[in-house]
């Protein structure tokens, strides 16, 4: 090859970027780093990604651990059931490659080789939701948390910025079984100043109010802390649930905010078919009570293509659109 | 349709072997290079360098072997054309709308909210284009579909499908040059643009594809190998697919240069994606607007 070592070989202008110079612009993206970390005090950790090293920094754990990384190529379906073969003598792999990859093209493979054998295996499905934006309906995931959590013995969490990846990752990395964690597209902004205490199973309070619960999930919960924000301006006070786990439940969660707040709205860059809010909405129908309930998310549609922060704006997942859709629930 | 009407025109149809001069297809090659320099700048974001590997070759297709009608794109007897690396569909728009599929003007909102036209190829929205793409590994399938169903429906369209060598990684597109052989798909051509990148670097170093002429010919396909940045020997492979009645699939294997065309591009590790900024994309543009005045060719050779 040409070079190894100068990232900007024949760049001149300061606004060029190419594979190397854009790692950083990836902030949130600390898996690597703290699989790397991890790794350092045990030996049963491997990480595989399928020729996305540099997209995904996976390349942060290959730096440090280069014996227990593995680039399959090109190949997803490939890479999953080898981690499952690695999984059986002992490992705990984490693979790596877009949501619209590892849970959609992989979903048969999770389900055969990871979920019912219940291999050790922790799927990082990370440009969930419509994060690649432009670059297609292909690359979108908004069906992946319908997918996974319909997998038997399949744990699903969903980091909503670098600090609870740091968490989950650490507070799933004993689950018996397989995990599939919802990961953005790397520069989702700090919800959490430090690695939030997670408790499996429950959802992570992030402000307290009492008009109105959101419960969000990745990039929702942005928009939600966001909304949350405006709405108190206008005396309208919310609670914001980050859903962390998606599988299992929260119900004791959803219960209290039907019985302690005012409505419950939910937020997903998800189809509102099967997702977060269809979650809750099971919640709250086997509960016997009620309460004034949103889905807001996809439509059940496939989303139109731009650049991410201006699709997300458009289907009113920032603040401005989330505190729209709450005050059109509370009738306000 | 009566026998008193008049005559379907097809004044809009581009026939096979049209008139393209090596040189011709050289200077439209570097102009599929500059549009895609042009549209990457709308976007901030685009991958160059997939585009750059293949420009003579989409150029060769689209001037000259493939059989079009720009103003019926659904025509049933067109020749398809499948682009299984669709991040290199940025190289294939311009040429669509230089070809009268659309209006050149739709593609001035490249990227943005709503438009038909992102990364990868959407045959829901774009005129011409034949199926979409994105995910690596499936289109050779679909080429596969639609060449069985030309067979089943007694048509002479041909197929061709463009992969990558990196796109050799994925499973389903040695189940798919299975089928191919299997079905006696002459009628099918598969062109792997060998320009030796993936993502995460070169890809005998990232998980090796050679050798690639012994698994083809050894899943049952006729293999021609050309130099992809040479005009002359790629008029030569698509003016020499076998006819469309044949019964053995066409793989022809083009060894090319990511990023071949902008010397700071050509062949490097880094340029899968990217952007660049004014003064860099002078020079970039400065470089093939060069070649093009001159009337010279990409450099040959694939190392």
């Amino acid at each position: 090859m040409t070079e190894t070592t100068d990232p900007r070989p024949g760049l001149r202008d300061a606004r060029s970027w190419n594979m190397e110079t854009s790692l950083p612009l990836m902030y949130s993206f600390v898996h690597g780093e703290e699989l790397a970390d991890m790794a350092d005090d045990r030996d049963d950790i491997m990480v595989l990604t399928a020729d996305l090293a540099t997209s995904n920094r996976t390349n942060d754990f290959q730096h440090r651990h280069p014996d227990r990384f593995v680039d399959l190529g090109i190949a997803e379906q490939n890479m999953t059931s080898v981690a499952a073969g690695l999984a059986s003598a002992g490992f705990v792999p984490y693979i790596s490659t877009f949501a619209s990859f590892a849970a959609l093209m992989c979903a048969e493979q999770i389900r055969t080789d990871l979920a019912y054998p219940q291999m050790k295996v922790r799927v990082l499905g990370h440009h969930s939701g419509i994060s690649f934006g432009f670059y297609g309906t292909s690359h979108h995931a908004t069906e992946d948390i319908a997918i996974t959590r319909a997998i038997a013995g399949l744990t699903v969490v969903a980091p909503s910025d670098a600090a609870s990846t740091r968490a989950l990752l650490r507070a799933t990395v004993d689950e018996p079984g397989p995990v599939y964690v919802r990961m953005g597209r790397g520069r989702e902004k700090p919800i959490y100043d430090s690695p939030p205490e997670v408790s499996r199973g429950r959802f992570q309070l992030v402000r307290e109010g009492v008009d109105l619960t959101i419960i969000a999930t990745g990039i929702g919960v942005q928009g939600a802390v966001g909304a949350a924000g405006l709405l108190a301006a206008e005396g309208i006070e919310v609670r914001v649930l980050d859903a962390l786990w998606l599988k299992p439940f929260d119900v004791d969660g959803v219960l209290a905010a039907m019985s302690e707040t005012g409505g419950i709205l939910t937020v997903e860059d998800h189809n509102v078919m099967g997702g977060l809010g269809s979650a809750v909405a099971e919640v709250i129908a086997e509960s016997g009570g009620s309460t004034r309930f949103r889905r807001h998310g996809i439509q059940d549609e496939y989303a139109l293509i731009g650049p991410p922060t201006h699709l997300w704006r458009h289907y009113g997942l920032d603040p401005a659109g989330i505190a729209t859709r709450a005050r059109a629930l509370l009738g306000s | 349709m009566s026998s008193t009407s008049p005559p379907e025109t097809t004044s809009s149809r581009l026939d096979r072997g049209r008139v393209l001069t090596a040189q011709g297809l050289a200077w439209r090659a570097d102009w599929v290079r500059l549009k895609t320099v042009e549209l990457v700048e709308i976007a901030g974001s685009g991958h160059y360098s997939s585009v750059f590997s293949c420009a003579e070759i989409f150029a060769a297709l689209y001037y000259r072997a493939l059989r079009l009608d720009p103003k019926d794109p659904q025509w049933a007897d067109r020749d398809r054309f499948l682009l299984g690396k669709g991040h290199a569909a940025i190289g294939v728009y311009p040429m669509l709308a230089d070809l009268g599929f659309f209006p050149d003007d739709w593609l001035a909102d490249y990227a943005r909210v709503g438009s038909r036209f992102g990364d990868h190829p959407d045959m829901r929205k774009i005129p011409g284009i034949d199926f979409s793409s994105g995910s690596i590994g499936h289109n050779l399938s679909v080429g596969v579909g639609m060449a069985l169903a030309a067979r089943k429906q007694c048509r002479d369209f041909r197929t061709v499908v463009m992969i990558g060598d990196g796109e050799l990684n994925e499973g389903q597109v040695w189940e798919a040059a299975m089928s191919a052989a299997a079905f006696d798909l002459g009628n099918l051509t598969v062109i792997v643009d060998e320009n030796q990148m993936c993502l995460d670097g070169s890809v005998s170093a990232v998980m090796p594809v050679e050798p690639i002429v012994d698994k083809w010919r050894a899943f049952g396909w006729a293999v021609t190998e050309i130099d992809g940045h040479d005009p002359s020997s790629v008029i030569e492979a698509l003016d020499a697919l076998p006819a469309t009645d044949s019964s053995v699939p066409t793989c022809v294997l083009a060894h090319t240069r990511k990023g071949a065309g902008v010397s700071f591009m050509d062949l490097s590790l880094h340029w899968h994606l990217g952007y660049l900024g004014e003064v860099d994309r002078a020079d970039a543009e400065a470089e093939i607007t060069a070649r093009m005045e001159a009337g010279t060719s990409v450099p040959g050779g694939s190392r």
